[in-house]
């Protein structure tokens, strides 16, 4: 036979003013399994607390009704209290009498009824309730961090001065993402590799980083705390532990045709290439594409020929022997126990030929084809020292300075006839500081930008995006472009200027699109890979917006920077700095606590037609193999992993057989709380 | 006055929370209306609602969070299709589809949450009580 307490409590005059708590006390004392009941003024007070406490001892108690606030209130306080005096702390429930009852009814008989049938209701679950213990769970306090641009290196250097092991996976050759595309930062133009690279060298150097560049993430399993990485290392076909990066391959490649990815394709570079001077490591790659042995080698295994050895200078350039084009792709395993998402953007292309059926080109802008209409990225590169014009912003039509530059804000962002209804949030700080960029590099020239309303809200951001207009001359002009073809030499670009309520043509040497940021491509394929989240535009999301912005709803995987959201260089800092609180936190300890409302699967009655699978938005359900004692396998049932359960519980809703029990709400304790309740 | 008893299945993440802000907000509402805390209106199989009726009730009420904003990303959707299914098994099984409540109320919808109540309330007192599955003499 059961033995409940129930304990009412009166809230100072909050519950009591419409509640006679008394009677609400009185009547549930007749219950069968209630063995004590009372009411105090205030019960999660110290002298409330020690009620329930000395109740347990004194009674015998195996469940515990405290008859009170909202759970979300004092759930907690209560199952302390209770686990303090030796009752398991999930013995014990509240009877939600205060928001749900007192506060919302006047003082009639009606509502003492309802708060009793309340208590009754907790009474009749708390009888089928069992002890449970939390789920412990060990954790690997190595941290895998997935894209080394500026927030992955962030989050890395961050985890691995506390003394954790980081492993990072970039897709390219080298760390530093598009901050090392950058020429200068706003808001205070100082150089972006200036103060990247240093930290690319850290996180390369560091004793806790283990670095896999020209790597992509291929398979993750496991759950928080536990997981398993497979990570794909492309054939790079230079060994990097013997190149010494002397840059011989380079000089004698034949095939120069690639457009260079670094410079946005405004160069062309060798198939041995190193992305960039600065690149970390600094060893080149061999692109497979454009490599003339490997394009022999392709089409000779499509028409089944031999593969014969063709060109193959660079290996014969190479002093120290490091390059070999013999090794494929390697496939490693990793263990680890928290995961960051930093993988960045990618820009929107005006372009006709669209990723997303959903977006749309900009036809009125010519597409953007002609040579002399580039994005935020290509002029970044036409101004950076390091670019293919040294830092001149030349048209590169025809290597002229433009007399005439025409800025757009907004391409894309903020457009939902194109397909993208967000703002992009950094292009009206670059356009500002393109507009600079230009006036110091041509002098005398004409700079006009196009805005929709100028957002600039970080710190020093506005006096900056002042500056631009005001002290550099930038003519901003408030309004869209709706057309620019080229006539006479010259690229015309109309619009209207809305303020002055009249059209504008401006007749510019060349036209810079601040295209919206997009995520990376192959952002669903990896989400998926990780079990986590996208929004409609692909960005990942995050597990509650303004109070868990970093985390996702998959424990133990977090997100930094531009993969969730359109973020500047100190936002996806400050976010990287804050996953790796996040990652640290969860490696403090050796062995994590979890609440144990999970669900369960009665193996004896389980079909194995896994509904619960396709129900399970977390991948919790396993398949086990239920053998005899041969070792043949008789069936397969499903098996919930406690570490992946988030304990929502539709996998128990949804069993036909009926075979799977969400603890805390089995369908004993649900249908308990429905029969004191519907009478 | 006939006064409905009615059963209210809810999710802990926002309808629960929402109907603790109509408390907090002290926004009045119908005594009739009892919750059953569950974490995820994905939980809620159709069962619950056959035995509430079954054990007496007059009304049930199901609401969780918004489409899109379930706490466990997808629970509500399978909570939807799965009701979507059972509306039309309810005037099958002699349950007038009238006397169950279908709605979304956020966490910080607590004005919805009171005039769900009290809608749901209106409507069932004017249905009357609930007098069984027909051609089961088992409930009263």
């Amino acid at each position: 036979m059961a033995r409940i307490g129930v304990f009412v409590c009166h809230c100072g005059e909050n519950i009591a003013r419409t509640v006679d708590c008394a009677a609400v006390a009185g009547s549930v004392a007749d219950h069968p399994s209630v063995v004590c009941s009372v009411d105090y003024k205030y019960m999660c007070s110290d002298p409330g607390q020690n009620l329930v406490k000395d109740a347990i001892t004194e009674h015998g108690l195996d469940g515990v009704v405290v008859a009170a606030c909202s759970p979300h209130m004092h759930l907690k306080t209560f199952r302390r209290a209770a686990s303090n005096a030796g009752l398991n702390a999930y013995l014990v429930e509240m009877a939600n009498i205060r928001e749900q009852c007192a506060w919302i009814h006047p003082r009639t008989p009606e509502t003492t009824v309802k708060a009793t049938d309340l208590v009754r209701a907790m009474v009749e679950k708390v009888k089928q309730n069992v002890p449970l213990e939390p789920i412990r769970i060990p954790v690997t306090p190595t941290a895998l961090v997935i894209g080394g641009g500026i927030a992955g290196i962030q989050a890395a250097l961050d985890i691995a001065e506390a003394g954790r092991d980081v492993i990072i996976v970039e897709k390219e050759p080298s760390l530093g993402g598009h901050m090392s595309q950058l020429s200068e930062t706003f808001p205070t133009l100082d150089c972006s590799q200036c103060i990247l690279t240093p930290r690319m060298v850290d996180a390369y150097q560091h004793p806790r980083i283990k670095l896999y560049t020209y790597s992509e993430v291929e398979k993750l399993e496991g759950y928080i705390g536990n997981f398993e990485v497979t990570i794909r290392k492309k054939g790079r076909s230079v060994d990097i532990d013997t190149c010494t990066g002397c840059g011989a391959c380079m000089e004698v490649c034949p095939s120069k045709k690639a457009l260079d990815e670094f410079d946005m394709g405004l160069r062309t570079r060798t198939a041995v290439y190193t992305p960039f001077p600065q690149a970390v490591p600094n060893k080149p790659v061999i692109d497979r594409e454009h490599c003339l042995h490997y394009k022999a080698e392709a089409r000779a295994i499509a028409r089944g020929k031999p593969v014969k050895a063709v060109c193959q200078k660079c290996a014969k350039a190479c002093a120290a022997d490091a390059i070999s084009f013999d090794g494929g792709d390697e496939l490693i395993k990793e263990k680890v126990g928290a995961v960051v998402v930093a993988t960045g953007f990618q820009l929107y292309s005006v372009a006709k030929d669209q990723p997303e059926p959903y977006l749309e080109g900009y036809g009125e802008y010519g597409y953007g084809a002609d040579p002399d209409i580039v994005d935020g990225l290509q002029f970044e590169r036409l101004a950076s020292a390091s670019g293919p014009t040294g830092g001149k912003i030349l048209c590169p039509s025809n290597g002229q300075a433009p007399k005439t530059i025409v800025f757009i804000q907004c391409t894309g962002s903020r457009d939902p006839a194109k397909g993208i209804e967000y703002c992009s949030g950094v292009c009206c700080m670059y356009t500002a500081k393109h507009a600079m960029l230009y006036q110091h590099s041509v002098h005398g020239g004409r700079a006009v930008v196009f805005y929709m309303d100028i957002r600039a809200t970080g710190k020093g951001y506005d006096a900056f995006t002042r500056r631009a207009a005001e002290e550099s001359g930038a003519e901003y002009v408030r309004g869209r472009v709706s057309a620019i073809y080229r006539a006479d030499g010259k690229l015309v670009v109309k619009g209207v200027d809305t303020l002055g309520g009249e059209p504008m043509t401006v007749q510019a040497d060349m036209v810079v699109l601040a295209t919206a940021i997009r995520p990376q491509p192959g952002i669903k394929e990896l989400a998926q890979k990780l079990s986590i989240s996208y929004d409609q535009h692909g960005f990942l999301n995050e597990a509650h917006p303004k109070l868990r912005p970093v985390e996702t709803n998959t424990a133990g995987i977090f997100l930094a920077g531009c993969s969730q959201a359109p973020r500047d260089i100190p936002d996806s800092v400050a976010m990287a700095s804050a996953t790796a609180a996040k990652v640290l936190a969860l490696f403090s300890r050796s062995e994590m606590e979890r609440e144990p409302q999970v669900a369960k699967v009665d193996q004896a009655t389980c079909s194995g037609c896994f509904h619960c699978e396709r129900a399970c938005a977390y991948g919790a359900v396993e398949h086990l193999e239920v053998k005899d004692r041969r070792g043949n396998v008789l069936r397969v049932v499903a098996q919930i992993n406690p570490g992946v359960c988030q304990g929502c519980g539709t996998c128990a809703a949804n069993c036909p057989s009926k075979s799977i029990e969400l603890d805390g709400f089995t369908d004993a304790q649900v249908f308990a709380s429905i029969q004191a309740l519907s009478l | 006055m006939f006064e409905p008893r009615i059963v209210a299945f809810v999710c802990n993440w926002c309808t629960y929370t929402g109907a603790d802000l109509a408390g907090t907000s002290r926004l009045p509402m119908a005594t009739n209306v009892r919750i059953v805390r569950l974490p995820c209106t994905g939980r809620i199989d159709p069962l619950f609602i056959v035995k509430a009726f079954e054990r007496g009730a007059d009304g049930v009420i199901v609401s969780g969070c918004h489409p899109g904003d379930c706490h466990y990303s997808e629970g509500n959707y399978h909570a939807r299709r799965r009701f979507r299914l059972f509306k039309e098994l309810m005037d099958f099984t002699g349950i007038d589809s009238d006397r169950v409540t279908f709605s979304w109320v956020s966490a910080s919808q607590g004005q919805k949450w009171a005039d769900v109540v009290n809608g749901t309330t209106e409507r069932i007192r004017a249905l009357g009580p609930f007098e069984g599955y027909p051609g089961s003499e088992e409930v009263a």
